[in-house]
């Protein structure tokens, strides 16, 4: 039946809440003890440059000490001008990110235009909100929400807490197991106005200073072949940056460590 | 206590259909075409009420008559659509569910209230050539009393269904160039508009169900990019 509920209003998160119940993921009503078999995703970092924003995610997921997966995706295009990076308990981080980004479309189908960028970022911290008890018990959400502002003609980026609280970052930030070590890395490589292919370097080392010192953090695997997801976004719509790309970046800081620089 | 006057089914029925028809009657008139690179919407309409919009990723929407109420229609098929393609895949919200949908909604009112819906509507749905069983486009067009048809080629929906559609019988061709397309397309609601001039760029609501894209196939397009296509 098409008339199944009440529900009137533009959001695809409230209309789940009030009349599909059903279709969302109760997780405050879990036991402490789930957490830890639960994988969890690491690094994840996100930065302004030139042209727009860059956001980058290492591909490792950890349950406990384990490796839940190698090859997880933790960078999502949520609409054509914004990212999602998400750190976290990773099934409802996932779960989040997609509805963040049903949510973006089914708001722009219903109203006949798209939400500012800052708006997008709001609904995200509510969505956070709502998830309070989940994180509570320590299924948190922790993502960065970045994207291209098409009335402003600036990237920006925002940073979350487990209560919704959300801070607009002006340069970079990461977030996750390892997100202190790639903000230190972050904290010397970059500066205003970066050129993109700057950029990804910057970010893969700021992804590999992380993956030395976090052992959760996934970093270049060369012998598998599984690279970080690099994604930016631009006037342009979405880029990503190609695997030949980051694989090039990441032997460069190989040779340099060999050569003695670089520990 | 008096008694209540008897009227017979079919007599309801027979007035609200008029009464639904009248109200359809006054509206300007919508077609859908297939061309060769999808599916080609257009309205006569000047006013920045659209009457033409996007369910989901292959699927668009028309409506004419009270714009209230097949403007509630299609936030309620947008509703159902995003909401079964978060439940299953986004491969699973296809144009025949969503009509059956409409339709029985429409029939329903139809019978239970005593005001009928003043609308009647298209459901189109644009091939995906991906998959093998997805490749043909779709047309359904379904009336104020959820009755539901499904058409090849082009299909009309307003007030003067007849003379637009004997245009577009005379001069429809299969796998038609878009500027092809939005030319019979104009003409046709230029013959149902009952005026001797052309219908201009900034009078049509055109959007496009475009089989190139990836995603969302829908796009609405600006009076340049209308006129650039009606001069191509």
């Amino acid at each position: 039946m098409l008339v199944r509920g009440s529900y009137q209003g533009s959001s695809f998160f409230e209309l789940l809440q009030v009349d599909y119940r059903h279709l969302m993921p109760d997780l405050a009503a879990w036991g402490r003890s789930a957490v830890a078999s639960v994988p969890h995703g690491t690094t994840v970092l996100a930065m302004r440059f030139a042209n727009g924003v860059l956001v980058a995610g290492d591909r490792l997921a950890t349950a406990g000490h384990a490796v839940a997966s190698r090859d997880v995706v933790k960078v999502f295009e949520t609409d054509p001008h914004s990212l999602m990076a998400i750190s976290g308990a990773a099934g409802p981080c996932i779960e989040m990110a997609r509805i963040l980004s049903v949510e973006l479309e089914h708001y722009e189908k219903i109203e006949g235009e798209g939400l500012e960028l800052e708006g997008k970022a709001n609904k995200l911290s509510q969505m956070i909100r709502a998830n309070l008890p989940a994180a509570m018990q320590g299924l948190a959400v922790v993502p960065l929400f970045a994207g291209y502002d098409t009335r402003r003609k600036i990237g920006r980026l925002w940073k979350f807490d487990i209560t919704g609280g959300r801070y607009e970052e002006a340069e970079f930030d990461a977030t996750g197991s390892g997100g202190l070590y790639a903000r230190e890395s972050l904290k010397h490589g970059w500066t205003r106005a970066l050129a993109r292919e700057d950029a990804v370097k910057v970010a893969v080392a700021a992804l590999t200073a992380a993956a030395d010192e976090d052992r959760a953090t996934g970093g270049v695997d060369l012998e598998r072949g599984i690279f970080p997801i690099i994604k930016m976004c631009t006037a342009s719509g979405h880029a990503d940056a190609t695997e030949a790309e980051i694989a090039a970046c990441y032997r460069e800081i190989l040779a340099a460590r060999s050569a003695g620089g670089n520990r | 206590m008096s008694m209540p006057f008897y009227v017979s089914p079919e007599q309801v029925m027979a007035d609200k259909a008029e009464f639904a028809r009248k109200g359809i009657a006054r509206g300007k008139s919508i077609v859908a075409l297939e061309f060769l690179g999808g599916i080609l919407l257009m309205a006569e309409n000047s006013t920045s009420l659209s009457k033409v919009g996007e369910i989901y990723d292959r699927l668009a929407f028309a409506g004419v008559g009270k714009f209230s109420e097949f403007d509630q229609l299609r936030k309620v098929g947008v509703r159902f659509a995003d909401t079964k393609g978060y439940a299953y895949s986004r491969e699973d919200v296809r144009g025949k569910g969503m009509a059956n949908a409409f339709s029985q909604v429409m029939g329903e009112v139809f019978t239970r209230e005593i005001k009928p819906l003043e609308v009647e509507i298209i459901v189109a749905e644009v091939g995906d050539d991906r998959y093998e069983d997805h490749r043909t486009n779709s047309l359904y067009r379904i009336k104020y009393d959820g009755f539901i048809s499904d058409h090849k080629g082009f299909c009309v929906i307003g007030g003067k269904v007849e003379e637009v559609e004997s245009v577009l019988k005379n001069d429809y061709r299969p796998d038609m160039p878009a500027g092809d397309a939005a030319r019979l397309g104009r003409r046709a609601l230029t013959a149902g508009a009952e005026r001797s001039s052309e219908l201009g760029a900034s009078s049509l609501e055109v959007c496009l169900l475009d089989r190139g894209r990836s995603g969302r196939k829908f796009c609405r397009l600006t009076t340049d990019e209308v006129q650039g296509m009606l001069d191509s």
